[in-house]
């Protein structure tokens, strides 16, 4: 089977790692500007950043025949000074035509705070001026309900065409509010704090398999670059047919990334 | 689509290993010295949700452990989330 990597934040993987998912069918992969675990001291430190999404990552990515395409951003964890924040943003737009960029992502909210929300609105009208996809991150554990909400009534507020936009990191209890309001829907198979492949697929049977992808969202912390694909192989355990495993971890991310200018079909066998 | 024997087929034995670890959890909790805080109230209250409910449990035990205020806080004190709502309490 070949897929699609929606979210993966390779700058804190291996080359090895790479490896694994080229063998595991990963036929493109994409990689939201994010958290590194730790807060840059400068706004310089995002240059540098953006420069391995934009560079360093895509030539490392090439070697294994995987295309690799990146999401920009200031994440919502370091938005809490927004002075900071509005110097990153400046940054950005050097960046907004190099040939693997997708839009601005993943943004959002982090401890839900006045000036986390200034920032995404910020992000939001940045995306509109470009014509530009988001990709959303919503917070995590007991602040991931009424950020998801704030961020919907953002956006909302802001008339974005919701079918441009995918809310990342939906649980159960968020997965139908977002769908709902009509914008894509992304389920992060991380262990602890997301969700395992067994609940990915009972959301996928309790919500329908249109606007909605998977992804691992593999970082420094403790996680899976192959979630997805070992997802596949639940599916599959749980009687789903090739063609509803293939829509769901190709079809459907290939569907929406399609939105982006930069995204190419990739080669499949 | 599986039959609730492949269900059980396929979860059972990995849904009775959770469901002994979270028994032996919380005799270790009980077990050992000190104060326990938001977090054990915060579980208990998901525990008795989960049996209390009978469809889209998941979902309830998620909103249970979720923070229901509506206003954006004025500003963060910590990065972190702690997996139940009361952090500032
Ligand atoms: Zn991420």
């Amino acid at each position: 089977m070949h897929y699609i990597e929606p979210h993966a934040h390779m700058v804190s993987r291996t080359t090895a790692d790479y490896q694994q998912l080229a063998m595991a069918g990963c036929a493109a992969l994409c990689e939201p500007a994010f958290w590194a675990g730790y807060d840059r001291a400068s706004a310089q430190g995002f240059y540098d950043y953006y420069r391995q999404l934009t560079e360093y990552e895509p030539a490392r990515a090439a070697k294994f025949g995987i295309p690799h395409y990146c999401w920009l951003c200031i994440n919502p964890k370091e938005s809490e000074d927004a002075g900071f924040a509005r110097e990153v943003l400046e940054i950005i737009p050097e960046f907004i035509d190099k040939p693997n960029v997708l839009g601005i992502g993943e943004i959002g909210l982090n401890k839900n705070t006045k000036n986390e929300l200034a920032i995404f609105e910020e992000h939001v009208d940045m995306a509109k001026k470009y014509d530009l996809p988001i990709l959303i991150h919503t917070p995590h554990l007991e602040d991931k309900l009424k950020g998801t909400k704030l961020i919907i009534d953002a956006l909302k507020n802001a008339q974005v065409d919701p079918g441009s936009v995918v809310i990342d990191h939906v649980e159960e209890h968020t997965a139908g509010i977002v769908l709902d309001a009509g914008f894509w829907a992304g389920m992060t198979l991380y262990p602890e704090s997301k969700c395992t492949a067994a609940r990915a697929i009972d959301m996928l049977e309790n919500f329908g398999m249109e606007n909605i992808w998977m992804n691992s969202a593999c970082d420094w912390g403790i996680s899976d670059p192959l979630a997805v694909i070992k997802c596949a192989l639940e599916m599959r355990k749980r009687q789903h047919t090739f063609k509803a495993v293939q829509k769901v971890i190709f079809d459907n991310p290939a569907r929406f990334l399609k939105q982006c200018k930069n995204f190419k079909m990739p080669e499949t066998p | 689509m599986p039959t609730k024997t492949d269900i059980l087929d396929l979860y059972f034995m990995d849904s009775r290993a959770k469901l002994l670890d979270i028994a032996s959890y919380l005799d270790r909790l009980d077990r050992h010295e000190g104060e326990i805080d938001f977090r054990h109230e915060g579980f208990l209250n998901a525990l008795q949700t989960m049996l209390e409910t009978k469809e889209n449990r998941t979902a309830a035990v998620l909103n249970t452990l979720s923070d229901h205020s509506e206003t954006p806080i004025e500003r963060a004190t910590i990065q972190v989330a702690y997996g139940a709502p009361g952090a500032s309490k």
